[in-house]
């Protein structure tokens, strides 16, 4: 069984929102209109976050995309009075739209913000509706939804290995936003399994002291690993000389 | 005792029966304004469910707002009735007489209320009711019991039951006597529900165990309601939120504002109905001394949950509690919770003349009630505005005038329904009066003053 898992190499990042882009186009992502972003109301399974480091004169903006940790004891599961947000046997923490009531208590009790609540009726311009992804179900008013590692596509090629009688080869998946990153910044796949990308990627950084994951210390053990950016200018000036 | 005015049995059912056959031009005042804001309630919650929850003032870490703040209050009010009516009647607390009706009628009333607000607040009302009953038994859906919003439904669903069937039993005596001295469709309905009450002693035994059992009864309940609705933000872990000292907190601060309340029902119902010979300054007396001990141990708390969040030195939690306790604005939150929750109100209580004064009883009562909405504001909406160290999704939370319309609309709704229900049964319960002026009366024997009646429970 794959436990599937996402490395984000910072130093590869350059911030061109490709990803945001990709998870849009593949997972029916309505449009986020101006007047949405300014109700923080805005849907980004996957987000970039942008800050400054350091100050005026050497200031340096960072990004970070944040897509669902997939956290394996998520804190937004046991809440979900429908089960309608669940864990997997592969480890992916899904979201079913159909028994969502939307009580919004999982987005309450998610502190890395990446589940998106359907304030309103979603909606797409005329000529983008012959776009939409017929392997993704399209979310109605009301519901929550959230990053799932492109499930579907998993599940396909599960499928697909399945009628050829075999198991599913190394790196055989990869989800949109990965696949879309012009700097291969993002790799997915099974982290159980040490031939894959992601654990090779892993281990390599590890003894670089590379790893970490975004509020690690309240235990929910993230699937998704961030390395860190190597700055050199940052490395060669001296502590406290900013 | 010695201000009670003697009243004959007759004079008692004339006079406590009164509203239901006459409506002074201020009950009319009272249908016509509480009907237009229940008005509004009905076409903003009507407005919500055709566009939306995108009309409220809800966004991303701003999850729960206002609807949940007033859920967490009017769960607080409903606190009054057991307190009044079920420990009052356990420890025998002759006082308590004329208030139990009300109490407990604006228990259910603000339970009622209180349920609702969760049920609107979801994006998919329509599905919600799937949470409160086990649903799609062939096909093994379950609710998740692990999580507090199914515990919620439960919690309140055996308040309502148990704090109903005491209100009903309470009620049976009253409903024959109505029963016999009404025409019509009242006749209809009261036969219906005095359910052949004749007032023989077999009758009235049962229905005094009855009670004392169903106020036993509900007891535990009425410490786990608020408990209950306390894990729904102790359970998860947002800073400041996840503190164990919630449940006990949550639940003396509904006593504080549920008994305010009561308090505020009882200035009303003398202004309202001229009830001035049942619910005497003796009984504003007793009450404000009650509140004296209640507010003081809601303060207690109030400082040990501040208290508990420094203690642990955690940053993440200091730094909301700096957040709250002393930035713009919750820095002026925070002192108008100590002032109009416990530093105005009780240091009035102390005096017996401000007691006994009706008009300084209610408006400190009302000011308590504001205090303790902010409270309930202050303690669930900061930790979500600046949930962890993700500075750039901090946001401030601006309700809506539709959420504000929902607020205001929950006190017309209580407000209207307490009214009907007075238009249609006794609002203060005639026979308790009657047994209350036996269980005065005293006989000289010698050079000793006894009781008339000795009591068997």
């Amino acid at each position: 069984m794959p436990r599937w898992g996402m490395v984000i190499d910072l130093d590869r990042c350059i911030g061109c929102g490709a990803c945001v882009v990709a998870c849009q186009a593949e997972n029916n992502v309505p449009i986020n209109t101006e007047d949405v972003y300014h109700q923080r109301r805005a849907i980004a399974w996957i987000r970039l976050e942008r800050y400054w480091e350091g100050q005026f004169p050497t200031v340096k903006a960072r990004y970070i995309p944040v897509p669902c940790m997939q956290c394996t004891y998520a804190p937004c599961e046991p809440v979900c009075p429908v089960y309608a947000t669940y864990h997997t046997t592969e480890g992916i923490n899904m979201q079913v739209y159909n028994r969502c009531i939307g009580t919004r208590y999982c987005a309450v009790n998610c502190h890395w913000h990446v589940r998106f609540f359907n304030f309103w009726e979603p909606k797409w311009p005329d000529s983008l509706k012959n776009q939409l992804n017929p392997d993704v179900t399209v979310r109605s008013r009301g519901v929550m939804e959230k990053c799932n590692f492109c499930v579907h596509r998993i599940v396909k090629a599960e499928q697909k290995a399945k009628v050829e009688g075999r198991t599913l080869r190394t790196d055989e998946v990869t989800t949109a936003c990965a696949q879309a990153c012009p700097t291969n910044a993002i790799t997915f796949g099974d982290l159980d399994d040490p031939n894959s990308m992601v654990s090779k990627l892993l281990s390599q950084a590890e003894k670089d002291h590379r790893v970490y994951r975004l509020l690690e210390d309240l235990g929910t053990d993230p699937k998704v690993y961030y390395l860190k950016k190597i700055d050199l200018e940052a490395s060669a000036t001296p502590k406290g000389a900013h | 005792m010695q201000e009670r005015h003697r009243l004959g049995e007759e004079e008692i059912t004339r006079e406590l029966l009164r509203p239901l056959v006459t409506t002074t031009p201020m009950m009319w005042v009272g249908f016509i304004g509480l009907g237009a804001v229940l008005a509004i309630f009905v076409f903003a919650v009507s407005w919500m469910f055709y566009w939306g929850l995108g009309v409220t003032g809800l966004q991303r870490p701003n999850m729960w707002g206002f609807m949940i703040v007033n859920f967490v209050f009017w769960i607080g009010i409903s606190h009054a009735g057991v307190m009044i009516s079920a420990i009052l009647r356990l420890t025998q607390a002759e006082w308590r007489r004329p208030v139990t009706r009300a109490a407990e009628v604006m228990t259910i009333f603000s339970l009622m209320t209180a349920m609702l607000h969760p049920v609107i607040h979801t994006g998919r009302p329509w599905r919600t009711l799937y949470w409160v009953f086990p649903y799609d038994f062939w096909r093994n859906l379950w609710p998740d019991v692990r999580g507090p919003l199914v515990w919620d439904p439960s919690a309140i669903l055996t308040y309502l039951t148990g704090s109903t069937l005491f209100l009903y039993t309470t009620m049976i005596p009253d409903m024959a006597l109505a029963r016999d001295r009404t025409i019509g469709w009242r006749k209809v309905l009261y036969t219906i529900l005095a359910l052949g009450w004749r007032g023989n002693e077999r009758q009235w035994k049962m229905q005094t165990i009855a009670g004392f059992l169903l106020s036993g009864l509900i007891l535990p309940v009425f410490v786990s309601v608020h408990s209950i609705v306390s894990w729904d933000f102790a359970v998860s872990l947002v800073p400041t939120w996840h503190a164990t000292v919630f449940a006990p907190y949550f639940v003396i601060g509904a006593i504080h504002s549920g008994v305010s309340a009561v308090v505020t029902l009882m200035a009303l119902m003398r202004w309202l109905f001229r009830f001035d010979h049942y619910i005497r300054l003796e009984h504003f007396d007793a009450i404000g001394r009650l509140l004296i001990a209640v507010g003081t141990g809601w303060l207690w708390f109030f400082l040990l949950d501040i208290f508990f969040a420094i203690y642990p030195q955690e940053a993440r939690e200091l730094e909301i509690m700096d957040f709250r306790l002393f930035q713009w604005p919750f820095n002026v939150l925070t002192a108008l919770i100590f002032i109009f929750g416990y530093f105005i109100p009780v240091p009035i209580w102390i005096f017996q003349r401000f007691r006994r004064n009706v008009k300084i009883m209610f408006w400190t009562s009302i000011l308590v009630n504001v205090g303790m909405w902010a409270e309930r504001y202050w303690l669930i909406k900061p930790g979500l505005m600046r949930k962890y160290e993700w500075t750039f999704d901090w946001n401030w939370y601006r309700p809506s005038i539709v959420e504000i319309s929902i607020v205001l609309g929950s006190f017309a709704l209580v407000g209207f329904l307490l009214l009907v229900f007075s238009k249609i049964f006794p609002p203060i319960s005639v026979w308790e009066e009657k047994e209350g002026q036996h269980f005065a009366q005293q006989l000289q024997v010698g050079k000793r003053v006894v009781n008339a009646i000795v009591r068997e429970f």
